[in-house]
This record gives structure tokens, C-alpha cells and sequence, in this order.
């Protein structure tokens, strides 16, 4: 099995005493589109920036597909694009001459750099706004542009930081579209997430990153297995009273819906039962979507608190 | 050199001559306004006081330094400019990301200042000729000259820039150190006019060797050994320039 990255008791001490890694080991397969989560300052950032050259390392090894980040950094860099969380592009500059010159950067000949370009601010939307002032650029749009520079090169290991945060809801899923079909060419994709859903819907695997160690490092499928409860929302035709959230151990949302929590080895039709029993129809009824955000709660809360 | 690095530098020197030119009245008017204010006050009207100077008279005496203030002014503040402002608004870590090798990272840099610095200097030589006739006593020597230092301060700039943490640091160096060098370093006047205790204490100033090698490769006259002179500046070129390798070698000032 080919791993995009090996990394091997990788720690971090920065200048003030903080340890940032405390000897953290990832492997991660090529090919796949890969999810690192982990709350603030858990050192996802840091593992991202030592892996991409903006971070140095106390200690430990860092391997992509094969090559050591230490005996042949230039090689390791050249197979990396990098989409960071915050905007690190001149503002004074046109998104040609930012995407052109990170082309040049990695020694791509002119003709060939100005084909890219073209090719990826076209296939990130940005084409029309190509020779514009990049401060004037919307939110979504810079990020958009970061992603279309990180992608110029062609990549074999593409590493998104939060590549979403603060887009609205249809970029958000043209972002998935693209990194989608990014990762159907072989590329393999690393990104942190806040949103949980983006992991859900994008990622095979996911590793759990929380006060620099790796709590988890599964399958999305099998981490979602682990939970132990399951939430449903159930759409009433009335407001609920109290007893009968009392009796069921719900919560009232608005607009006569209730919250519950259900055990695996409970059954629905109980709760059905009950509420059709105390005068209540149910409507319809959903799964709350953030499963997986539970469980996130669930395994780093615990060590935050 | 592979061709993936020479197409990185060809790159990032062709981005900050388009910044030096975008930019144009804050990076090559300001030098030209101000030395022919010096021409003007210095030159013209208190030079024909002052008589001559080592031969020559003042205002050709003084032409070679204004010159050589111009491109070391220059050199020193497009570096500390670019690459502070790369650094301060994070674009530098896409040099950083980049498998461009250090040293032509750098080689990038200083190129982009040498443009600055000649291009200022051709301007200030040519608005001298409006104040008087420039004589060339060795070109090579005016040209080797004036590139050395202009590669010398901007490694200077470069250092200056990757300690930087606030744009204060970068003013500090060229407020506290440069001017004062530039303006004691034999610009105004021939040291052999001071005390022979001060002649000594000017000797520890490198802007002198500079200058007065300048000069005489314009003049044919200096008040230092020109050998000694390019032995110092070439060392200042070795000893800047593997520092600062180093700075992005280790990447001190620039990774955590």
C-alpha cells in the first residue's frame, strides 16, 4: 500500500514551552481524500505546517509518498499544494499574476504556467475576475483563489486548512464538487474541518487530532458505528406539553417538534407508541444530522474540559 | 542550475520589477527629487562657496556620492519593504511552500533590489548632468562598484527584514545606522580634511570604501586604497549573503 504521507513520532515544542505534538504517528493512504479534525489548538495547523515546509519540526520523521521531508525537502515540496487557513496572498495583486507566479515558483515554464492558470481560475470561477485587485475579491472568492494556486502545480498531495470557513452553502458544495473530481485524478486531499458534514460527505477515513496526540484514526463508517445513541427529530401536530417531554426525556424545539435521544437497542416504535397514545400525531420524522459532531463532543470534550 | 530554478527566479525577480514600477513614485521619484534638492543647495549653491575638493571642483566631487547614497538608500529599502511586507502579510510563505532552493530565493530578492538600485542611480547620474559634466575615469570600476554595494545592502535589508517584527524594526536600522554611515562616509567631503584621529575613526565605516571606490572610478581619486576596498566589499558580499542563506536555511524570523 502506497501511503501519501508516513509521519513517525512527530513532536513540537514551540519557543514558549508549548507542546503543540506530543509524538503524533499518521499514516495516510494516496488517493483518498483524508479528514483531520480536532478543536482549536489541538495541532492540526502545526501538523499541516511541518508537513509543508511553514513549520519546524522538534522531532520525529515526515515522509510523503516516500520521500523524507529532512534528506529531500524540495522533492517533498514539490509534490505539495497548500490551501491555508488564512489568507496569505499579496492583496495588492491580480489572481493571474498570484496563480502565474506560484506557478513559477515551482519552475513550470511560462507557456505552460499561463495555460494552468488559466485552466484552474476557470474551474474555480474566477476567470471573469482574473485581472481585479484580489482585496476587492469576495470571502468565497479568495479561498477559491488560494485553492486555484495550491492546485497550479498538480499536485500529488493536495492539503486543505478549514478550505470552507466562511463560504456560503452553494460554494461550500461547488468546493466539494471540485475537490471531488480532484480526488477521482489520483490526487490525494488532506483537509481540517469544523464542518463535520464536509467530513461526512467527502472523507473515507478521518483521524481525530486533540492536545497534539491522535485520539482516532478510523474509518468514517466505523466511527459513526461507535455511537451508542442516535437523535431524531420528530415533527408533531401540536406544541408538546410537558409531560409527555417528561415522559419521553425530550426536548421541545420550535414549531411542534421534539428532540430525542434514542438508544440503538431502543426501539421507535415505543416512542411512536407513547406519543400516539397521549394525543399526539406524528407528522414526520428525521435523523439529526450531526452525528458525527456528537461524537466529536464525545471523545475531545472530555479532555478540554 | 536545473531549469525548474532559474524559471523560480526569472519568476520572482520579474514580480518585484513589476512591483518597483507599479509602484514608481514611491520607489524611484522620491530618490530623484531629493538629490536635486542636494545638487541645488549643496552643489550649486553652497559648492561654489566651498571651492575645490581633492582637485575637482564640488560639485563634481560630490556628484559620485550622491549617487552612491542614492543606490544604497534604495537597495536597502526595497528589501526591507518587499520582503517585510511578504513576510508581514504571510505571501512569503509561498516562496517558503515552493521547492525554489534558498539561494535562489534570495538571488530573487537582491536581483529585484539591484534593479531598484540601478535604475535609481541612472536616474540621479542623469539629473546631474543638468549641474555639471561627468567624467569617467574607469567604468568597470563604476559599474563593478555600484552593484557590489547595491547586493551588499540588500542582504543588509534582507537580515534586517526576517528579524523583523513590526514595521518599526525596519525603520530603526536605516534611521539609526544607515543615514549616519552614508552621511559620515565621505559622501560631503574628503576624509583628508579631518583630523588625523577622525581619518581613523572614518576608516572603520565601510560606506567610505564604497564611495570613495565610486569615486574614483568617476574622478580617478580616492581617499582610500581601492583594492583594500573591493577585498571589504566582496567580504561583506560572502559574509551577508551566507547569513541570510541561513536565516532561510533555518528559517529563523520565518517558521515557528
Amino acid at each position: 500500500m502506497t501511503h501519501a504521507i508516513e509521519i513517525s513520532n512527530l513532536v513540537k515544542t514551540y519557543k514558549d514551552g508549548t507542546r503543540a505534538l506530543k509524538g503524533v504517528n499518521l499514516n495516510v493512504e494516496a488517493g483518498q481524500i483524508f479528514a483531520l479534525l480536532g478543536p482549536n489548538g489541538a495541532g492540526k495547523s502545526t501538523l499541516i505546517g511541518i508537513v509543508s515546509s511553514l513549520v519546524n519540526k522538534t522531532s520525529g520523521t515526515v515522509k510523503v509518498f516516500g520521500k523524507d521531508l529532512d534528506s529531500d525537502r524540495q522533492a517533498v515540496k514539490s509534490m505539495i499544494g497548500l490551501v491555508p487557513q488564512e489568507f496569505n496572498f499579496n492583496t495588492f495583486e491580480t489572481p493571474y499574476d498570484i496563480v502565474r507566479n506560484q506557478a513559477g515558483y515551482y519552475g513550470i515554464p511560462s507557456k505552460e504556467a499561463n495555460q494552468r492558470t488559466e485552466k484552474y481560475l476557470k474551474q474555480l470561477q474566477l476567470w471573469h475576475k482574473r485581472d481585479a485587485v484580489s482585496r476587492g475579491l469576495s470571502g468565497g472568492m479568495k479561498r477559491r483563489l488560494m485553492i486555484a494556486r495550491a492546485m497550479v502545480n498538480e499536485p500529488k498531495l493536495l492539503i486543505l486548512d478549514e478550505p470552507t470557513a466562511g463560504v456560503d452553502i452553494e460554494i461550500r458544495r461547488s468546493m466539494w464538487a471540485f475537490l471531488e473530481d480532484i480526488a477521482t485524478t489520483g490526487t490525494t486531499i488532506i483537509l481540517t474541518t469544523h464542518y463535520l458534514e464536509e467530513a461526512e460527505q467527502l472523507c473515507k477515513n478521518i483521524a481525530i487530532i486533540d492536545h497534539g496526540e491522535i485520539v482516532r484514526n478510523t474509518t468514517i463508517k466505523e466511527l459513526i458505528k461507535t455511537l451508542d445513541i442516535e437523535t431524531f427529530i420528530f415533527d408533531l401536530d401540536k406544541d408538546p406539553d410537558t409531560g409527555i417531554l417528561d415522559q419521553l426525556g425530550a426536548a421541545a424545539k420550535d414549531d411542534a417538534s421534539i428532540e430525542l435521544s434514542i438508544g440503538k437497542s431502543d426501539s421507535l416504535n415505543t416512542v411512536i407508541k407513547q406519543l400516539d397514545q397521549a394525543g399526539y400525531r406524528v407528522i414526520s420524522m428525521r435523523n439529526k444530522a450531526n452525528r458525527l459532531e456528537e461524537l466529536f463532543v464525545a471523545m475531545t470534550g472530555a479532555k478540554g474540559d | 542550475m536545473p531549469n525548474t530554478t532559474y524559471v523560480g527566479i526569472k519568476t520572482l525577480l520579474r514580480k518585484e520589477i513589476n512591483r518597483i514600477l507599479r509602484i514608481w513614485t514611491q520607489t524611484l521619484l522620491p530618490p530623484a527629487i531629493t538629490m536635486t534638492l542636494y545638487f541645488i543647495i549643496f552643489g550649486n549653491l553652497i559648492g561654489s562657496r566651498i571651492g575645490n575638493m581633492d582637485g575637482f571642483d564640488y560639485m563634481s566631487f560630490i556628484v559620485p556620492g550622491l549617487v552612491m547614497m542614492a543606490v544604497i538608500t534604495s537597495s536597502y529599502g526595497n528589501m526591507v519593504s518587499s520582503f517585510f511586507g511578504a513576510k508581514f502579510a504571510k505571501h512569503v510563505e509561498e516562496l517558503l511552500i515552493s521547492p525554489m532552493p534558498n539561494w535562489a530565493i534570495l538571488t530573487g530578492y537582491v536581483g529585484g533590489c539591484l534593479f531598484r538600485g540601478l535604475a535609481v542611480g541612472i536616474i540621479v547620474t542623469g539629473v546631474s548632468l543638468f549641474f555639471t559634466d561627468i567624467q569617467v575615469h574607469n567604468i568597470w570600476i563604476v559599474i563593478s562598484t555600484v552593484v557590489l554595494t547595491s547586493v551588499v545592502f540588500s542582504l543588509g535589508g534582507f537580515i534586517n527584514a526576517a528579524f523583523a517584527k513590526k514595521f518599526d524594526d525596519i525603520a530603526i536600522i536605516p534611521t539609526f545606522i544607515l543615514t549616519p554611515l552614508t552621511y559620515l562616509g565621505g559622501v560631503f567631503y574628503s576624509i583628508s580634511l579631518l583630523p588625523e584621529f577622525w581619518q581613523g575613526v572614518s576608516k572603520i565605516n565601510p560606506v567610505l570604501y564604497m564611495v570613495n571606490t565610486f569615486r574614483y572610478g568617476f574622478l580617478g581619486v580616492s581617499d582610500i586604497n581601492v583594492y583594500v576596498a573591493y577585498a571589504l566589499i566582496l567580504t561583506f558580499v560572502f559574509i551577508l549573503g551566507f547569513f541570510s542563506w541561513l536565516i532561510l536555511h533555518k528559517g529563523w524570523g520565518l517558521r515557528s
